[in-house]
């Protein structure tokens, strides 16, 4: 347990002030302003500017889910997870490196054609030779090790990665698989980046 | 005539300082961890950003002091009856006090909407033809980066004075909140996802909170606009959300739309208080 500080106190204290002086917004003004604000948008493009049931109702608790909401939203999100037919979950570890590093793709600048990447070390760690990681999720150094390298294992790093959400509720990590934004042979390769014995991330 | 001089200026502004900053990052020991690095950047960023000889922005700020002057538009009128909440033609502190609500326009603006707003009423100016250079880049100069530069510069050493009062600026801050937490698209990003934390990196990129008002608020929103050395321009804050759409995998919002004026005013009442210190310099 960490300390009660004095600005967690105060912002207790603070907290009704505030409130009562807050203007409520109706959830329908909000969405009305987000259209105005990407009116221009392709056709392609606009299903992106709304939301699906889970992003609202992350939105709306900010990523604090009471208990009962968290529960459908796993259940919800471990639903839509597909695995691989042939029951092999591990891909290419060194194509999945490629795409752990690739932070391109779905963006409004990039050309045609570009190949999405994962960027996972936008917000992890990964091999230890990397130094180019963000701190927005845990560390995964060693990860495939630490679960001693169990076919078990292997499977739910694949679903972890196909929906981040099947295992936390309103995480800050994409749902890679869910929105087709890789694609499971893609998804297959990183989880074998993550999990393999030769791969640098358990070196 | 004067733009060719300027924009002359401009090239060999941008060339000297990206050699000094690269220059800077090669000698950097490689034992020093990336943050201290960083941290030394933006040291010497913030000791360039008071040079006008070093800070190639100043040269926006010299072009966008003749576009407020010059006559234009189809009424041939210049810009320096607009105002721009603190009085008709008065500059000071007009920066710190935006975006606010406008009476006339019955509406909360921020600097860019309400000089879209001046320009059309006061000098009748072709907004389509401005508009298609919203953003500088190679060859094409930006009359509205250059204008923010001018304006927000006679704002600089002072504090930022969030507008919540009326009613209307409630709202919009209300709805800048809504907006800063809405996720969606195809990686659920909010702005919350990056900016939500206190001490968080993207790869090495350094994260500011944006969820407490405080430090993080206040050194981000007094140092835009801001020369951007990677794009060789000065920049907006209409560019830096901008381009965090871009990042969320969002398409591209729309230039002076209301939804980056209520993102903008919750930011700004994040940043209360803190020191404007504009055009400034980054990576
Ligand atoms: C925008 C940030 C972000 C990106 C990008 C991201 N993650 Fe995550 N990740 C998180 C966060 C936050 C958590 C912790 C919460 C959770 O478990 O969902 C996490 C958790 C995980 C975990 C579970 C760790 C544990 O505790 O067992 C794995 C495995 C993982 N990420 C793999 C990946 C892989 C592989 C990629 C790239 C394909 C990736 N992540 C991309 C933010 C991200
Ligand atoms: C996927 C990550 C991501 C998301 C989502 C994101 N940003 Fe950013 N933002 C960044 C990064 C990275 C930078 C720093 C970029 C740089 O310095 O080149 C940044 C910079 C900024 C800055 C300027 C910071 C400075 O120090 O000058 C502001 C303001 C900002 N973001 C606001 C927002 C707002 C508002 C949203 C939502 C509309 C948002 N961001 C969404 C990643 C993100």
């Amino acid at each position: 347990m960490k300390p009660l500080s004095i600005s967690v106190v105060l912002a207790a204290l603070s907290f009704p002030a505030l409130a009562a002086d807050k203007v409520a917004v109706p959830p329908a003004e909000v969405e009305a302003v987000v259209q105005a604000m990407f009116k221009s948008a392709l056709e392609d493009w606009k299903p992106r500017v709304g939301q699906d049931e889970t992003q609202r109702v992350c939105t709306d608790t900010r990523n604090n889910p009471p208990d009962a909401e968290a529960a459908k939203i796993k259940a919800r999100e471990l639903a839509s997870i597909a695995y691989p037919e042939d029951g092999n979950v591990m891909g290419d570890w060194k194509k999945g490196e490629k795409i752990a590093q690739t932070g391109t793709g779905g963006q409004f600048s990039d050309e045609p054609g570009t190949v999405n990447g994962g960027n996972c070390y936008a917000c992890h760690q990964m091999a230890a030779a990397e130094v180019s990681f963000g701190t927005l999720g845990p560390s995964l150094l060693g990860y495939g090790k630490l679960k001693n390298f169990q076919a078990a294992e292997n499977k739910l790093a694949l679903a972890k990665i196909f929906n981040a959400q099947s295992v936390v509720a309103c995480s800050n990590m994409p749902r890679f698989g869910y929105h087709k934004f890789l694609s499971m042979d893609q998804i297959k390769d990183v989880t074998a980046y993550l999990m393999s014995p030769d791969s640098p991330v358990n070196k | 005539m004067a733009r060719t001089r300027h924009e002359t200026r401009t090239a060999a502004g941008a060339g000297a300082l990206l050699a000094f900053v690269l220059g800077l990052a090669g000698g950097v020991a490689a034992e020093e961890t990336a943050a201290d690095q960083s941290e030394k950047e933006i040291e010497k960023y913030r000791a360039m950003i008071n040079d006008p000889m070093a800070n190639p922005a100043f040269l926006n700020v010299d072009r966008g002091e003749i576009l407020w002057k010059t006559a234009r538009g189809s009424k041939n009128a210049s810009l320096e009856t607009c105002d721009l909440g603190e009085g008709a033609g008065k500059l000071e502190s007009a920066y710190a006090k935006l975006p606010r609500y406008f009476k006339d326009a019955d509406k909360v603006l921020d600097l860019e909407q309400r000089l879209l707003w001046c320009m059309d009423k006061i000098q009748g100016a072709d907004l389509k033809e401005i508009l298609s250079r919203k953003f500088s880049g190679p060859g094409k100069v930006s009359d509205m980066e250059d204008l923010v530069a001018y304006i927000a510069n006679k704002s600089s050493g002072m504090k930022f004075s969030a507008q919540v009062g009326h009613p209307k600026e409630q709202q919009a801050y209300a709805i800048g909140e809504a907006l800063f937490y809405r996720r969606s698209s195809i990686e659920d990003f909010s702005c919350a996802t990056c900016h939500g934390d206190t001490g968080k990196r993207i790869r090495l990129q350094a994260l500011p909170d944006f969820t407490k008002p405080g430090k993080d608020a206040q050194d981000t929103m007094g140092s835009w606009p801001t020369y951007r050395v990677s794009q060789s321009q000065m920049r907006t804050m209409q560019h830096r959300l901008w381009d965090c759409y871009r990042q969320m995998r969002m398409p591209a919002p729309e230039y002076g739309s209301e939804g980056i004026t209520a993102l903008t005013l919750y930011l700004t009442k994040q940043a209360d208080g803190g020191e404007i210190t504009v055009p400034s310099i980054k990576r």
